[in-house]
């Protein structure tokens, strides 16, 4: 669905961001993108849609470079980003004006996902709360029916229930032929919905692999003791909270926190198991 | 559903589905949900519910007609309590003997406070 090539991206008159980035994703998945403050996720999510243009390297978003912003592109291309600006215009309007960009678009799915989020028809769109115009870009955003769903820090602003809303909303979108790429800090919003984790770190990927094949390499567990097959730790109540290397096969649950931390500080060590 | 931290989702969310065919609200030959049904209601990625079926499916707990679902297998119940037996000594019996063996408790303290248990809760 996705493969970038030596990608070498820097902002001008900055130092460069990604070094010769290689990556691929597949359609039938929802990514997680992790990566410190300015590791540049959000920029490498604006080079997947063409909002801004690497200095070389090769993009191939579903058969196009994205960087032409073709139509027949951007028509499957749902993005939202962390921050935008919506109109002073009614929903009724922004449908009118917006949603025809949009061949596929579904709007009796629309219609549901507005009243599932509660989201008020009879106010401007710049007059709602933040949270309700993040629900109305969600809404608006997965009734586009695009193969590419990109969002950057989704939960940002939702309230409780509008967050459990949110992780149904996302498990239901989910089909074989769509891509989902989730940026966030807020792991414990979606852990369980990512399969696939991606982390940023040192102008490149350093991580691109799935839940499955994460904890069949790595064990993650709460302990009293370390021994030398552990791989990061950090103390905890009763403890140590982690990683080692899995080599009795044992099944357990992905650390996201825990295993970003570790590439942190351990970097050297997991490239070696993940390559 | 809340998740535990201590075990792999996809195997959490093999035990919700054996409790319901324990607990009878699933039966033999029974549809149950289909992926994208369950794993909106527990808030998951699909994904990690089919690896979920594929786990009770190798069990013979579940099986797949093509085409139209997930169904209950036949005699399930007999084979949600072997895979759950394993699983039961495998993961969660050498931490209850952890304890045993540190708080020095004897095996017969321990069965009648397991015939006292029987008897509260389930009695009938």
């Amino acid at each position: 669905m996705i493969t970038i090539e030596n990608l070498n991206f820097g902002y001008s008159k900055r130092p460069m961001l990604f070094r010769d980035m290689n990556m691929q994703l597949n359609c039938g998945h929802i990514y997680g993108l992790f990566g410190e403050n300015g590791a540049g996720k959000s920029t490498l999510l604006k080079n997947i849609v063409g909002l801004v243009y690497a200095q070389s390297g090769t993009l191939n978003v579903m058969g196009f470079d994205p960087k032409k912003r073709q139509p027949a592109l951007l028509q499957d291309i749902c993005f939202i980003p962390e921050e935008f600006e919506l109109p002073s215009v009614y929903i009724d309007n922004y449908l009118k004006s917006t949603a025809p960009f949009y061949p596929k678009f579904d709007y009796q799915r629309f219609k549901l996902l507005i009243s599932e989020f509660n989201i008020p028809s009879d106010q401007r769109l710049n007059e709602i709360s933040y949270g309700q115009k993040k629900k109305f870009i969600i809404a608006f955003g997965l009734s586009t029916q695009a193969r590419l769903v990109i969002m950057d820090e989704p939960t940002n602003g939702l309230d409780i229930p509008s967050k459990t809303q949110f992780r149904k909303i996302m498990a239901s979108a989910l089909t074989e032929d769509r891509c989902i790429i989730i940026s966030t800090h807020q792991v414990r919003d979606l852990d369980n919905l990512i399969d696939t984790v991606i982390m940023l770190n040192e102008n490149s990927i350093a991580l691109n692999a799935s839940v499955e094949e994460i904890t069949q390499k790595l064990c993650f567990k709460r302990v009293k003791e370390l021994d030398e097959t552990v791989i990061y730790s950090e103390p905890s109540i009763s403890g140590y909270q982690a990683i080692f290397s899995n080599s009795n096969e044992q099944e357990s649950k992905l650390d996201i926190e825990l295993l970003f931390n570790a590439l942190l500080n351990e970097s050297g060590k997991l490239k070696q198991i993940f390559n | 559903m809340e998740f535990s931290d201590h075990k792999a989702i996809y195997l959490q969310i093999a035990e919700y589905v054996c409790e319901h065919i324990l607990l009878k609200e699933w039966k033999d030959e029974d549809r149950i949900p289909s992926v994208r049904e369950l794993a909106v209601t527990l808030e998951v990625n699909p994904n990690t519910v089919m690896r979920t079926y594929e786990l009770l499916q190798s069990k013979n707990i579940i099986n797949n007609k093509r085409g139209i679902g997930f169904f209950v297998a036949e005699d399930s119940i007999s084979k949600v309590k072997e895979y759950r037996k394993t699983t039961f000594i495998e993961d969660e019996l050498p931490n209850v003997f952890r304890n045993l063996y540190l708080l020095n408790i004897d095996f017969k303290e321990l069965q009648s406070s397991y015939q006292v248990f029987i008897e509260q809760n389930f009695r009938s």
